[in-house]
């Protein structure tokens, strides 16, 4: 079945030639000596600072990252990245570090005004009928805004830019930096490893509620610079937080990338729930510049009765490379992945999730809903795995993808492994076929068929974005309208 | 950067003498010369390992330490266990074809019961004449194209049987196809044969490979099939005999017509490493493919079912529906695959993997995957895994049946549900008795 004119127009709002955040900022930058090298590295670790373990814990990953080979099993394509050829560090020059909101550069806030994200905590708390946010800014290579940080700190949380972090909280960065990603992990976390610029920290105490919504908001704004972020949350012993990342880029005619690690710890009985809705400029409607959006996210359940969950919205960027995943470490510890992807254009998507069973009475969940446009490839790939001992180990899976126009394409590619006879793992793909009993029902109430068709499917993709957290419900308002009729398993 | 490059393994560099010694003694024939490509294609890789996506699950580079030596012609001896072997059997009501050691036996073959309109020949005869027609379809060139497995089949085919069914002949019995290994020492066998069903034309294929020697064999075999318009075929594989030391590689490659239908059933049930490969493409519209099939693992038996079916024409079905029981320590692997080639509207298809854990120390991998380039299609895939229901368990327990009776039960109708759709009622009826066999085997 092809898909209804409702969903054709949506997709089309969304499309590439729409991007609304593509304004390019006049904000005087420092960066790096292009090109990247061991003086790079120290530049970068200079810049901030760093305590020389963490120097040498950056040379190291960069010297393996030397011997490794760029990965090719995705389904993506796209001309070699000439790594000498970019910047690595690049930061606004009248934002040296983190420090008072009111320090911080007008023209810098401006930016996030146009982007909706408000920094100045007074403005927030104006505005009655919104929940209150805590944000880290994020602008090229530094954090250049927390708010929040005093009312946090009362409930003993800690959410700063990853720099603070190092300085003020060595012994959390060194204990769980690296402990969820390896150095060696892949070819983009061990360069990661090697420049990351900054990022968030967030350390939950243990029975604390995050009584706020944290979130990042990373913008790109150089040339010829890629990002590096490196975010790390850890929710001690029956702790919860909600974390939410936002991301945008300018228009530009080149490729940038973006490769970010995201490291999750959760502890004994706590929840850490993230969402994403990753809007980072996808390239024109020829394929020209757009991001490259390689990125490692995973959480790990380390102890028992641990939840991570996992939402995302991806609209953007030129290819997307990730698969953020969990590992069910603890017993009774439990994994979730919603994710709607949209491509359109000519993106590329290769995107999924990992869950991995090690625990006892793990349990996982992954829903996945890809919709490819344009000239685009949509890929979901997931891994859902039980090792030995993962006794009563549960998934559930359900992933479907729709296109619309006949140059797009859709793929599916689960791995499914189960090693203990008491797993017990269900995938399946729905295809789109609306039951006529309930198309029926709606018709019979004079909806039309349109109208209908979209109502049903409406109610159908929902189980995804009630996942998103209120922040989100203006953006996932546009993609709530997309109807997935028509979609293949 | 590093460039990273494997070392051969020894069981390559002995394919790679054995190939050379194969050369040195065939004659100049266009066939030589495309043997020559395939072997190249196969050494640019080597054998395939668990870094290739397709046999990630399969280490061939790690299961095959030794190459065997291809076997030689057989003896009169061998011949006698085959023919002891087939005699057992009940009297076939349709055409026997038969190979032993990779050699095709004209004289055990029932050529006499030939239908009209069907033609039998020995695969080296027909590569001996040269015909590029046929020597073309044998190549089933773009099916499995990049295949290591296939590749190394197509440089040391030692035999088979090209069966030709003329426009508009339907027959009504089955074809058996036996391939005895008849090993007095660890052998290598390499078969390929062809049927070409010619349009409107239909044939029930029943392949059968045997192993007598009880001594560990390495077969790599392909069953080549070429559909016309109209055409119909169903296939049944099975294999009987095979040690824990034999590895079975079987690749089915089909390419269909239009408006033709190719169901296709293999039962898994022998101990040692096998897989079984399908490759399928629908060439033309209105057509229909359905892949079954039941395997049944126990001990240290490693079973793979790859499946790849290509969707280039528009208004097809596929389904593929498989079983797998685990027990032991054994390892189940199911990777089907659905290509939908852009233009390839109205396509259907659907895939479904479902499987029973009996012991924890087995292992079951699944990737039913998708790649879709059309956007009309209805493509679907689940896959399950888990174990008996403890609730049917005790209903059948409460009413006084022992558990492993009971279990025996409850699996008899799980994979009863992929055998139904063999179309023949005696292939049927002994594929079902396989599957009790291996039953009471484990219940005993």
């Amino acid at each position: 079945m092809a898909a209804v004119q409702e969903t054709v127009d949506h997709v089309k709002s969304l499309d590439v030639t729409e991007y609304k955040y593509g304004f390019v900022s006049n904000i005087e930058s420092e960066k790096s000596p292009k090109g990247l090298s061991e003086e790079t590295v120290r530049f970068i670790s200079a810049k901030k600072n760093e305590p020389a373990w963490l120097t040498e814990w950056r040379l190291d990953a960069y010297r393996r990252w030397l011997t490794m080979p760029s990965p090719d099993w995705s389904r993506v394509n796209h001309p070699p990245i000439d790594y000498q050829d970019l910047y690595y560090y690049s930061a606004p020059k009248s934002t040296p570090g983190p420090k008072s909101i009111d320090d911080v550069d007008p023209e810098l806030l401006r930016v996030y005004e146009k982007l909706g994200i408000p920094l100045r905590e007074q403005e927030l708390l104006a505005g009655v009928q919104t929940s209150k946010v805590a944000v880290d800014a994020v602008f090229d290579s530094v954090s250049v805004a927390t708010t929040f940080k005093t009312e946090l700190a009362k409930f003993g949380v800690i959410f700063c830019s990853f720099s603070e972090a190092v300085h003020n909280h060595p012994e959390l960065v060194k204990k769980y930096l690296g402990s969820v990603v390896p150095v060696t992990d892949n070819y983009f976390a061990t360069l990661n490893s090697a420049v990351f610029s900054d990022g968030s920290f967030v350390y939950i105490p243990p029975g604390v509620r995050c009584p706020m919504e944290l979130s990042t908001y990373f913008r790109i704004n150089e040339p010829n610079t890629g990002q590096f972020e490196r975010t790390l949350i850890v929710a001690d012993k029956g702790a919860y937080v909600s974390y939410l990342e936002g991301c945008t880029a300018p228009k530009r005619d080149e490729n940038q990338l973006h490769a970010a690690v995201v490291e999750l710890v959760a502890l004994e009985d706590a929840e850490i729930k993230y969402s994403t809705v990753q809007n980072w400029y996808p390239g024109d409607a020829d394929g020209k510049g757009g991001i490259y959006n390689f990125v490692t996210k995973r959480g790990d359940c380390r102890e028992d009765n641990a939840k991570i969950s996992w939402t995302q919205v991806e609209t953007g960027s030129a290819i997307t490379w990730k698969y953020p995943s969990c590992i069910l470490r603890g017993d009774n510890s439990r994994g979730e992945f919603y994710s709607i992807a949209i491509s359109n254009g000519k993106q590329q998507v290769d995107s999924g999730t990992k869950m991995v069973h090690l625990g006892k009475n793990t349990t996982s969940r992954i829903i996945s809903k890809g919709i490819a446009a344009g000239r685009s490839d949509n890929t979901y790939r997931g891994l859902v795995s039980a090792h030995r001992k993962a006794t009563n180990a549960r998934n559930f899976t359900n992933c479907d993808s729709l296109l619309i126009g006949e140059h797009c394409g859709a793929h599916t590619v689960p791995y499914i492994e189960a090693k203990t006879a008491t797993a017990v793992f269900e995938h399946e793909a729905t295809t789109s076929k609306i039951s006529e009993d309930q198309l029926f029902y709606c018709r019979q109430r004079g909806l039309s068929g349109e109208e209908a068709t979209a109502l049903i499917v409406n109610g159908f993709v929902r189980d995804v974005l009630q996942q998103l957290p209120m922040e989100f419900a203006v953006e996932a308002q546009k993609l709530i309208a997309i109807s997935l009729e028509g979609s293949v398993g | 950067m590093a460039a990273i490059t494997f070392m051969k393994t020894p069981a390559e560099s002995k394919l790679g003498e054995q190939f050379d010694a194969l050369r040195a003694l065939q004659p100049a024939l266009p066939s030589t010369t495309r043997r020559a490509e395939a072997f190249e294609r196969f050494a640019a890789k080597g054998l395939p390992h668990r870094r290739l996506a397709a046999w990630h699950y399969t280490d061939l580079r790690g299961l095959l330490r030794d190459a065997f030596a291809p076997a030689a012609s057989p003896g009169a001896e061998q011949l006698a266990a085959a023919s002891a072997y087939l005699q057992a059997l009940p009297a076939p009501q349709g055409v026997r074809l038969v190979l032993v050691d990779g050699c095709f036996q004209p004289t055990m073959s029932s050529l006499d019961k030939l239908p009209a309109g069907v033609a039998v020949a020995s695969l080296l005869d027909v590569l001996a004449e040269g015909s590029s027609f046929a020597t073309d379809l044998l190549a089933a060139e773009n099916l499995g194209s990049g295949e290591a497995m296939l590749a190394l089949n197509a440089a040391f085919m030692q035999g088979g049987v090209v069966l030709t069914l003329a426009e508009g002949v339907r027959v009504a019995e089955p074809i058996d196809l036996f391939s005895f290994a008849t090993a007095r020492s660890p052998v290598a066998l390499t078969t390929r044969s062809l049927v070409e069903v010619g349009a409107g034309a239909s044939v029930m294929i029943n392949e059968r490979h045997v192993s007598l020697g009880n001594l560990a064999s390495q077969g790599n075999h392909a069953l080549v099939f070429a559909l016309d318009e109209g055409a119909a075929v169903d296939h049944v594989a099975r294999l009987d005999g095979f040690p824990a030391t034999a590895l079975h590689v079987g690749t089915v490659l089909a390419r269909l017509g239009a408006q033709t239908r190719f169901n296709s059933f293999t039962l898994m049930d022998t101990p040692g490493v096998t897989r079984r490969q399908s490759f399928l493409e629908f060439a033309g519209p209105h057509s229909n493919a359905t892949f079954r099939g039941v395997t049944l693992l126990d001990a240290k038996s490693h079973g793979d079912t790859t499946l790849v079916v290509t969707h280039t024409a528009p208004h097809c079905e596929s389904r593929e529906y498989y079983k797998t029981i685990l027990d032991g320590e054994s390892t189940g692997v199911y990777q089907g695959k659905v290509v939908v080639a852009p233009g390839a509207q109205k396509t259907d298809g659907k895939m479904l993997s479902k499987a029973i854990f009996l012991a924890d120390g087995a292992s079951m991998y699944n990737k039913p995957e998708l790649e879709i380039f059309a956007d009309d299609v209805v493509c679907g895939h689940g896959a399950t895994v888990g174990n008996l229901d403890e609730d049917q368990l005790f209903y059948l327990r409460a009413r006084g049946i022992p558990l492993k009776e009971a279990q025996s039960l409850l699996l008899n109708a799980f994979a009863a549900d992929a055998i139904e759709g063999v179309a023949t009622d005696a292939i049927r009826d002994e594929l079902t008795g396989s599957v009790e066999q291996w039953l009471r085997k484990r219940q005993s």
